[in-house]
């Protein structure tokens, strides 16, 4: 009954190389339908909140009285509208989101199992979805941020209010508003990859990403720090572009950017030993 | 090869593994039987590196199998036939596990016309039946050619003509010399299919050899005899020092032949109408010996 007729060769491998990985987290991404309309439904919903108040400046601009005029061209206001606080809140919400997705999305089909015995290197395949989703996350903060900048900043040029890109702070605005897409997806495929599930996930998103930068307040010096260490205060940091305002603990710019980077890097690094240390 | 040594795995007070030892040799297909929740494919997810060891140790061809950079070379796994995303296309699923390994695309046509998905390589997972996704399942496996294949309860949901099918796959990949490790809760899948067998309880090892040997320890002879004056008989039988047990108008005799029953009988003058040796079957043999393991029992008051 038992034959042993052919034993098989000895196993002949090419070497393994990262950038396999990446192209097959990037067909994995785009694979699935729900990706590109992700995308484009949360750059629509973006662009929508920030073009929708530019269009309410630029309708009731002729009814203001000549100082509240005055004072939208002094302060700036312009560059409110080019990326508001509304939007930077759904930004948060669908990058983060998506970010929970790309990962949990593997643990709640099983998918999970069948990647990591085709790769049981799993640090390795994890920084390579990391870089995968950072990269489009940016592509997509970058449209986004871009998009919003240039169509509100037309529509208040109607009226002559409108500001260009090489305004002082203006840039900062389009870099900040567009890398917050990365930096909250890297945080919510580390949230997906410690809690697996997706409900959680998404719940543990919005406590993290949007409740608790609401609750700090910036009045004592602890919440204050606190407050200051959360992308969404980073963000409103970086994206404050007209004059000084009176704060208790006034912060730098420079220090926003480091939230950044820290959040980006902290949450990386927890989705890979996330993935390598425990039972899958 | 498949080497386990003393493979435990605990989960707080639970022992799920119990210091297994066994080997999986190429050339053969071994079946990997035990009751449900008896830790076979908790077995199956230590051999992959999925789940650590609490103690104990698992090689595959010589190396702990998540030592290895790359898996589908090596390793063809189906765990369970739902570890896909739905709304992929099955060459989207299988391109992706592909490439990742570095195995042409072309490959991957290939398994799927070699599984019979052919026709239905373009169309999303989520509308695949149970046995269209063991067939994806497989197609997995195969993806890169590999020495050792592991199946985690794979006739599930699949049709005759699909076991069949299946049966004849795994023949045909022993033959290639190849390590071939199917786990089953029933016996009956794996008497057509297995040459050895690996059997579990409650995590620990029952019995580990060929199939012949297995079904020899179940074979406890008895032999079944009817006849018009039971009482008669059977006091005869037990004279002769036989067990004997009235079961349904009929005798169970063991430690008496037939022929040694028959010529009694004649000596005698009782009349018999039946007289059949009976062999205990795999199916016996097994659920025999996993009877103390069982974990969970229909109808089991606790």
């Amino acid at each position: 009954m038992t034959t042993v007729a052919l034993p098989v060769a000895s196993v002949t491998e090419p070497r393994a190389r990262f950038r396999d990985l990446v192209a097959s987290e990037w067909l994995k991404l785009w694979s699935l339908r729900s990706t590109g309309w992700s995308l484009f439904l949360g750059a629509l919903a973006v662009v929508a909140f920030n073009l929708g108040t530019a269009w309410d400046h630029y309708r009731y601009f002729l009814q203001y009285d000549a100082a509240s005029r005055a004072e939208f061209v002094a302060n700036d206001m312009a560059l409110w509208d080019a990326f508001t606080y509304n939007a930077a809140l759904v930004l948060i919400l669908a990058s983060a989101a998506m970010g929970v997705v790309s990962v949990v999305g593997e643990y709640g089909s099983g998918l999970i199992r069948t990647t990591f015995t085709a790769v049981p290197a799993r640090g390795t395949l994890m920084a390579a979805k990391l870089l995968v989703v950072a990269v489009v996350q940016a592509v997509f903060g970058a449209v986004v941020a871009c998009g919003s900048f240039w169509s509100t900043q037309a529509v208040l040029s109607a009226r002559d209010i409108g500001l260009p890109i090489t305004h002082p702070g203006a840039a900062r605005i389009v870099v900040a508003s567009a890398l917050l897409a990365p930096v909250c997806a890297v945080a919510g495929m580390a949230l997906g990859a410690v809690l697996r599930k997706s409900a959680t996930s998404i719940v543990g998103a919005v406590v993290l990403l949007l409740l608790l930068p609401a609750v700090f307040s910036d009045r004592r010096h602890l919440t204050a720090v606190l407050a200051h260490a959360t992308p969404l205060h980073a963000w409103e940091r970086l994206a404050d572009a007209g004059p000084a305002v009176e704060e208790p603990f006034p912060w730098s710019v420079g220090g926003a950017w480091v939230v950044y980077a820290l959040w980006a890097l902290g949450a990386a690094a927890v989705t890979v030993l996330a993935v390598r240390r425990r039972d899958q | 090869m498949i080497e386990v040594r003393e493979l435990t795995k605990r989960y707080g007070a639970t022992t799920a593994v119990d210091a297994l030892t066994f080997t999986v040799r190429p050339g053969r297909v071994t079946g990997f039987l035990g009751p449900n929740g008896s830790g076979k494919s908790t077995t199956l997810r230590m051999i992959l590196g999925l789940h650590t060891p609490t103690s104990g140790s698992v090689t595959v061809q010589g190396r702990p199998f998540a030592d290895r950079p790359r898996g589908l070379r090596h390793v063809g796994a189906l765990l369970d036939a739902g570890d896909a995303h739905g709304g992929r296309t099955a060459r989207a699923h299988l391109a992706v596990l592909a490439r990742s390994n570095r195995v042409p695309l072309s490959r991957v046509d290939e398994v799927l016309e070699e599984v019979g998905l052919g026709g239905a390589a373009r169309r999303r997972i989520a509308g695949y039946s149970l046995g269209m996704r063991q067939r994806l399942g497989i197609a997995g496996a195969l993806l890169g050619d590999p020495p050792v294949l592991l199946f985690d309860e794979p006739l599930n949901g699949l049709d005759p003509e699909g076991v069949k099918w299946v049966r004849g796959l795994f023949r045909r990949l022993a033959a290639e010399g190849r390590t071939v490790f199917v786990s089953s809760h029933l016996m009956t899948e794996m008497e057509h299919t297995a040459d050895e067998l690996v059997v579990i309880g409650r995590g620990a090892l029952i019995a580990a050899e060929s199939l012949t040997e297995f079904a020899s320890r179940g074979r406890r002879l008895s032999v079944t005899v009817g006849s018009p004056d039971r009482a008669a008989l059977a006091a005869l039988l037990l004279g002769e020092g036989a067990e004997v047990v009235d079961d349904a108008g009929l005798l169970t005799v063991s430690g008496l032949s037939a022929a040694r029953i028959g010529r009694l009988a004649l000596e005698h003058r009782v009349p018999l109408d039946q007289l059949t040796t009976r062999t205990a079957s795999l199916e016996e043999a097994f659920m025999e010996l996993t009877a103390d393991s069982v974990e969970y029992l229909a109808g089991d008051a606790r």
